[in-house]
């Protein structure tokens, strides 16, 4: 657990504090996202759980040791910590970048070798990059191995500045989302910033939303932020798409699916037709037992058997995983104007505009 | 032309200038040793004050001024400044000339010495110091895995700069009287010898050009991105 008391920051010279006074205590195993304007004393308050910024007062407590009483250098290696930049040593490769804080902590060097093959399997790296250096790899590449060297000597608590700002959108969601399954594999505390709105209610499993000058605005799991924006400056923050991302936040699964418009491929055009009529529509998916084998139009629909049809394929597959969102974006960007969700089991059931708003109301 | 040019060559074929105090390889080494004295005591005042200084990000204002004081000394000036005051000791331990000359040669030296560790220092990329510090190394550790090995090239592309200076201005402590390459020189505009001025400058340049390749290729080699940089190729 992380404990922070009337932590204050006043840089030299500086007028206003960059952290006025913050109190916030963060559970073992959570994944806090501190979030905030540029100025909000986010980075600042981060780096002062490792004393890469000395707090000018208050207490900072770590697994229930106050962070002032130990040396500096004893206390950061065992926190792992990940900035943008990354920092690899340009002049050391790759597996000597992971083994950084083991080789400081003084671990014998088979003990180091097998740690640095675990990690490296862990963040998703090729072994045959072992051996190269920083220079050599891409930018998520890079990230990668600075997550592997965090978490190298398996420090209960991990501190990420803006950890995938550098990286281009695609390689980013990719990070995030492996990061997030690392994390639930691993269940380290992690307390990340981030100046992306998207990104801190995605990632976090509980956000805190910080004001210029370290001012708490709100903390809380992501879902009740944009449920609930405890205040003005926080409804701003989170901007006018606040339903959309809630429903990012929530699985396909969360939501009622109707069995929709589908019929037996055993079944005759009669009954297919019966079908659309009743949902009113001028489509029909047809399914072979749980499996969902696609659409055809009414206008296909005359005296062949639905056997002998060829069904045109659901441009979106949703799983009960996936996210409302994209649920969303499936209903409306498709010809059929709903989303098929299928499991592993086969079709679950569809759903439609109705079904997504209704989960945002609620 | 020729026939100039057949004269150096019976300069350097005469036995008589390859022994003695004036013979080529007497003057070479007390050139070569004088250099070599004067570069150490400019890296040993230098460097640990640049690199320190680098370390901690600060006294560029300190920098700017060693630069342009360096730029402004005028080392025949400080020769004759210096060399009246060493006579007593010139007398006992070392020749006429030897201290005045050293003295102008670290003070030539220290500023390019100093301006290029500290660069080099200071200018890592902050954010890999961070790292390193946030990874728990010491501050001595920051510097000794971190930066000293990245510095090191431009480390000794100062202590190049600096050697090839001083390799070339030694040449003037034979206007002191101290036996140097330019004694060659000196004695032979006094006696109108042109094939001797000629002899001590073609030393003193090849000395310098065979100092700038070694120092270079030396810097390549402890270069800590070699590996790198190679393997791009």
């Amino acid at each position: 657990m992380i404990r922070l008391e009337s932590v204050r920051k006043v840089f030299p010279g500086a007028t206003a504090p960059a952290v006025t006074s913050l109190s916030l205590e963060i559970p073992e195993g959570e994944f806090v996202t501190l979030v905030g304007p540029s100025g909000c004393g986010k980075t600042t308050t981060l780096k002062m759980i490792n004393r890469i910024i000395e707090p000018t007062s208050g207490t900072i407590e770590v697994g229930g040791q106050d962070v002032l009483s130990i040396e500096p250098h004893l206390l950061r290696r065992s926190i792992g910590y990940v900035i943008q930049q990354v920092g690899l040593l340009p002049h050391r490769t790759v597996e000597q970048n992971i083994a950084t804080v083991p080789r400081l902590l003084g671990w014998p060097r088979d003990r180091i070798e097998a740690r640095v093959a675990e990690l490296v399997e862990m963040v998703g790296l090729e072994h045959e990059m072992r051996d190269r250096y920083p220079a050599e790899l891409s930018g998520g590449q890079q990230q990668r191995v600075g997550v592997a060297r965090a978490l190298a000597a398996d420090p209960p608590v991990l501190l990420m500045d803006e950890p995938f700002g550098a990286v281009d959108p695609i390689v980013r969601e990719h990070l995030q989302m492996e990061f997030k399954d690392l994390w639930r594999r691993l269940g380290k505390t992690v307390v990340f910033v981030t100046h992306d709105i998207d990104e801190a209610v995605r990632m976090g499993t509980r956000v805190a939303i910080l004001n210029i000058g370290g001012v708490l605005e709100q903390y809380d799991r992501p879902e009740e932020i944009l449920a609930n924006p405890a205040s003005e400056f926080v409804a701003r923050f989170l901007g006018e798409e606040r339903g959309l991302r809630r429903l990012g936040l929530l699985p396909v699964s969360s939501a009622t699916l109707e069995r929709g418009p589908v019929v037996d491929v055993s079944a005759g055009p009669t009954e297919a037709r019966a079908v659309m009529d009743r949902h009113e529509v001028d489509w029909v998916g047809l399914l072979d037992g749980n499996r969902l084998l696609g659409w055809v139009p009414a206008s296909e629909i005359g005296s062949t058997p639905l056997r002998d049809l060829e069904p045109r394929e659901f441009l979106v597959r949703l799983r009960p995983d996936d996210s409302l969102r994209r649920a969303l974006d499936a209903v409306v960007t498709s010809r059929t104007r709903v989303g098929v969700v299928v499991g592993d089991e086969g079709y679950l059931g569809m759903l439609d505009v109705e079904t997504v708003a209704e989960e945002i109301t609620e | 032309m020729i026939d100039f040019l057949r004269e150096v060559g019976a300069w350097f074929a005469d036995p008589a200038n390859w022994t003695g105090n004036r013979g080529l390889p007497g003057l070479l080494s007390a050139h070569v040793g004088l250099t070599l004295a004067s570069l150490a005591v400019s890296a040993v005042l230098a460097l640990p004050a640049a690199v320190y200084l680098g370390h901690k990000r600060r006294g560029g204002a300190l920098v700017v001024s060693v630069v342009n004081i360096g730029r402004a000394v005028p080392t025949f000036g400080v020769m004759g400044v210096i060399f009246p005051l060493t006579l007593a000791f010139s007398a006992t331990a070392r020749p006429l000339g030897y201290w005045a000359t050293f003295v102008a040669m670290v003070l030539l030296a220290m500023p390019p010495m100093f301006v290029n560790a500290y660069t080099g220092v200071r200018d890592v990329d902050p954010a890999l110091v961070e790292a390193a510090r946030g990874m728990g190394m010491t501050d001595r550790q920051v510097l000794t895995d971190v930066e000293l090995p990245l510095a090191l090239p431009l480390v000794m592309a100062g202590i190049r700069t600096a050697a090839v200076a001083v390799v070339a201005t030694v040449t003037l402590s034979a206007w002191l009287g101290y036996g140097s390459l330019g004694t060659y020189v000196f004695v032979g505009f006094a006696q109108r010898d042109q094939v001797l001025v000629f002899v001590g400058g073609l030393a003193v340049a090849v000395l310098a050009v065979i100092t700038e390749l070694g120092l270079g290729g030396l810097e390549r080699l402890v270069d800590p991105l070699r590996a790198i940089r190679r393997r791009r190729r």
